[in-house]
């Protein structure tokens, strides 16, 4: 049985729609990510989920019990979800050990101590139990934040943007720290993120939100090698797009030479199409024919990244290894390596 | 759920805020109203009068509480010299003394028969027409005794200013090579204008709204007109057309505040606090800012203080009697009264604005807090015309109904003076509970409820502990106003009943200063209340500044 199951979810404030069928779904212990660009609707779909928004159609199901329909709204406070919040919103006026027995209020008071005190081990903050949320770093809010949303033991765990308001080395460790936490509870999650590096880390599989449409969803990997379409294509990763021709049955025509690739799709003869040049895919050799020119340079730590301009103006981009330093306004020769070509119809 | 609260609190709230908004209402319709038969004759022999006198009063405390307000905003904020950390909260302590306390004691203490003419006529030998003496009872008296117990909204705001918002700013003018003046004059002054122009307009609506003063000093002004019209003239059309007339000029005060307030907030360019590098003065310099921080804390607080004590030591075993005590209980149940309904009301409104932001609950809602702004001889006038007109009514009804008499069951009662109170000082209590209730985000509503609180919980458990520190403040700043407030208890309040500011004021008028001293001693002392806790709050924040969180 899945854990969860989001059925073409519609919503919209007034008459500004921001959900269109959106579709999602969860299995037990898994973690999964809604990752888009700001205004997707990305937290929208989440708090739907929540119960804080009243979607206009379609279905949310937990535990193969559904919470809402036209004659049917489980409220919040009744759904066993779990909650951690952008602003965190560790209540001011309580401990750090009362804000996380707050969900676990009604449990006897030796269970509630056992269940907060293990959580505090688990997220490593047994020494603050008695201060305060003032008192507290912006990164040690978030792990009470998360301990407090586990303490009830919820069936599923919402993550609103959790590393947001952090910089950035400690949003990296404490992704990478929420993963195992959360594996350790063997808790279903959802992250909502505009980092795709931060899905990556947490996420088991990851859904690109645009527009309010789910555009892919699929493991860090795909999205990355086989985007399903160009908004996922530019969002995931860096690349370009070069324009080509096909010129035959496997084969398309670009500025930097043929391409061959696997007819997935019916292309027809001499079709203008765009294909998706990842970094890796550009080799530098100076033998080349093809000649581009170095436009910038950006330091990487173990490579640089180049951006390259071909004499036709096609625009590359390349990871180098730091130990060969090439420099601005150098021209050198180029050629591209792609095994599986990934390639959109032109508009 | 969300559709039942809508259909119960916001027809409610609206409703509620409508009821309130009467007095102000009445007020500003009654410019469409035939005037009364003496309005061309007032037009042509003391509005002119009514209307130079306020706007010279006006300018002159401007200027007043602008000079001292900026100067010492500035010193305090920017300067290092000695007392500085003192003067910083005694700077605040002229908020205590209502403007009519202050008027008749330096009348008390500089009139022709007060202790300093006196002294000088025996020093010298002189006598009456000897010597020239600046006449207290004058218009320049009163724009001096208003600038010395309101310059403190102009140094509050300004100060805050001074500290938060131009820091970096005025380091980098330094940098570029900026003496102190030039620094002031082109970088913080022009950047601290909005907040000292909000300060301004508050300082000036006081001055609008202050009857003690002007009354006590024999000046024709707005407020002493309407009194005159209604209570000499008996002329309730007219009064009400002056009111509405007084009510215009604070509406441009209120417009000016607004803007100011937007715009001292597209002003506040840096993020962070951070302590200014001070400027450290010696010598004279240090001297000249200990002299020009202490004069108007002398002035506007130590030396009427002083003067109170003195006559309260003589009088007060004539004066503190039983009907003392119940002037004492009157105020105090007032006070209690006022601020509990206020705070009742504010908490209602704050969470309609929560839970419904719509248009129309948030134009009701203000237009109910406006109060605020309004002179309380105003809001009294407003008031007493439509509780009469509803007496009336009524008892005709039962007269109909059931041949008895009702009498004046609202307008001649305590009814009256308690929603005069509530329309004047809601807007304090609603500021305050709205401020606590920013720091309760939404989030943690939602936090609440993902743990399994429903909405009763979560007010129980979240909103209450964290609200209480500003609901009792609300209370408190309400409770110390109503034991202020002079005007609108003189006009509403029923017949043989008194509270401490009004008999103060009475005895005053009577020329029997020493006699009122025990009565005023006790508004300071629960006047010094509120400014207690401001100066506390104000050292909070500066020890904030010092904190960085990691």
């Amino acid at each position: 049985m899945k854990r969860l199951e989001v059925k073409k979810l519609d919503f919209a404030y007034g008459r500004n729609q921001i959900l269109f069928e959106f579709d999602f779904s969860l299995e037990e212990g898994q973690i999964g990510c809604l990752l888009g660009p700001s205004g997707c609707g990305k937290t929208t779909a989440l708090r739907a989920i929540a119960g804080f928004e009243i979607p206009t159609k379609g279905e949310i199901i937990l535990n193969g019990k559904k919470l809402n329909s036209s004659k049917l709204f489980v409220e919040p406070e009744k759904r066993q979800i779990g909650m951690v919040f952008q602003d965190i919103a560790l209540f001011p006026h309580l401990s750090v050990e009362e804000n996380i027995q707050f969900g676990i209020r009604l449990l006897p008071k030796s269970l509630r101590y056992e269940r907060s005190n293990e959580l505090l081990d688990l997220v490593g903050m047994s020494q603050f139990k008695k201060k305060y949320s003032h008192e507290l770093s912006g990164g040690q809010q978030q792990r009470i934040a998360l301990a407090r949303a586990m303490a009830p033991k919820p069936s599923l765990l919402l993550m609103d943007e959790p590393l947001s308001s952090l910089d950035e080395e400690l949003r990296e460790q404490l992704a990478r720290e929420i993963r195992i936490i959360l594996q350790q509870e063997k808790i279903s999650a959802i992250l909502v993120t505009h980092d795709q590096n931060e899905a990556f880390a947490v996420g088991d599989h990851i859904s690109v939100m645009h527009q309010g449409r789910v555009q892919q969803n699929d493991s860090a990997y795909n999205l990355y090698h086989h985007p399903l379409n160009r908004f996922v294509a530019e969002f995931i990763g860096e690349g370009t797009l070069l324009t080509g021709l096909i010129s035959s049955n496997d084969t398309i025509s670009t500025d930097l030479g043929d391409i061959k690739f696997n007819l997935t799709e019916a292309f027809q003869l001499q079709e203008k199409v765009d294909l998706l040049i990842r970094p890796e895919n550009v080799i530098l050799s100076h033998d080349n024919e093809n000649k581009a020119i170095i436009t910038a340079r950006y330091f990487r730590g173990s490579s640089y990244l180049y951006n390259l301009k071909t004499s036709r103006g096609t625009e590359l981009l390349c990871l180098l290894h730091d130990s060969e330093v090439l420099n601005i306004n150098q021209l050198i020769g180029v050629r591209l390596q792609i095994d599986r070509p990934v390639i959109f119809r032109c508009p | 759920m969300k559709i039942l609260t809508i259909r119960i609190w916001r027809p409610s709230i609206i409703g509620t805020a409508l009821i309130l908004s009467i007095p102000i209402l009445t007020i500003a319709l009654s410019v469409f109203e035939n005037p009364g038969e003496n309005w061309q004759h007032l037009k042509d022999t003391v509005l002119p009068e009514y209307i130079g006198n306020s706007m010279l009063l006006a300018c002159g405390v401007g200027i007043g509480t602008l000079l001292i307000g900026v100067a010492t905003a500035w010193l305090t904020a920017m300067c290092q010299f000695p007392g500085k950390n003192l003067f910083i909260w005694l700077l605040l302590l002229p908020m205590a003394m209502p403007a009519y306390i202050v008027a008749y004691t330096y009348t008390g203490m500089f009139d022709f028969a007060g202790p300093v003419q006196t002294m000088i006529r025996d020093w010298t030998g002189w006598s009456y027409r000897d010597y020239y003496f600046p006449q207290i009872r004058s218009l320049g008296g009163a724009i001096t005794m208003l600038s010395l117990v309101l310059y403190p909204y102009v140094y509050l705001l300004g100060r805050s200013t001074f500290l938060e918002q131009s820091v970096r700013v005025m380091e980098v003018s330094r940098t570029l090579n900026c003496g102190p003046w030039t620094v002031f004059y082109k970088v913080a002054l022009p950047l601290a204008r909005p907040a000292i122009v909000a300060g301004l307009s508050l300082a000036l609506m006081e001055t609008l709204a202050d009857y003690g003063t002007v009354s006590f000093f024999g000046l024709g002004v707005f407020t002493t007109g309407i009194f005159r019209t209604w209570y000499g003239l008996g002329d309730y059309n007219s009064a009400a057309k002056m009111a509405s007339l007084l009510l215009f000029f604070v509406f441009l005060l209120i417009m000016m505040e607004r803007i100011s307030r937007k715009k001292a907030k597209y002003h506040n360019i840096s993020g962070k606090i951070t302590s200014f590098s001070e400027y450290n003065l010696h010598g004279f310099k240090a001297w000249g800012a200990f002299a020009v921080c202490s004069i108007p804390v002398l002035l506007g607080f130590f030396l009427p203080a002083t003067q109170l004590l003195l006559w309260a030591f003589e009088t007060w075993s004539d004066m503190v009697n039983d009907s003392f005590l119940e002037l004492v209980r009157n105020s105090f149940f007032l006070g209690l009264g006022a601020a509990l309904i206020s705070v009742i009301l504010a908490l209602f409104f704050g969470y309609g604005m929560r839970i419904m932001p719509g248009k129309a609950t948030i134009i009701s809602i203000r237009t109910a807090s406006i109060g605020y702004a309004i002179p309380g001889t105003v809001i009294a006038v407003g008031v007493i015309i439509p509780f009469a007109w509803l007496d009336l009514r009524f008892d005709a009804f039962m007269k109909s109904s059931l041949g008895i008499s009702s009498g004046l069951i609202f307008s001649g009662t305590l009814i009256a003076v308690m929603f005069a109170y509530v329309v004047r000082f809601l807007a304090i209590s609603l500021q305050s509970v709205e401020s606590g209730l920013d720091k309760i985000k939404p989030s943690m509503d939602e936090a609440a409820r993902s743990l399994g609180c429903r909405a009763r919980d979560t007010l129980i458990k979240i909103h209450i502990p964290l609200l209480k520190s500003s609901t009792l403040t609300a209370l408190m700043i309400v409770f110390v106003d109503v034991m202020k407030e002079l005007p609108a208890t003189l006009i509403l309040r029923p017949f043989d009943f008194n509270t401490l500011a009004v008999r103060a004021f009475e005895l005053a008028s009577d020329e029997r200063l020493a006699d009122s001293s025990s009565a005023a001693l006790t508004i300071v002392f629960v006047g010094l209340l509120p400014v207690i806790y401001l100066s506390k709050t104000i050292s909070h924040s500066r020890l904030d500044q010092g904190k960085t969180k990691i």
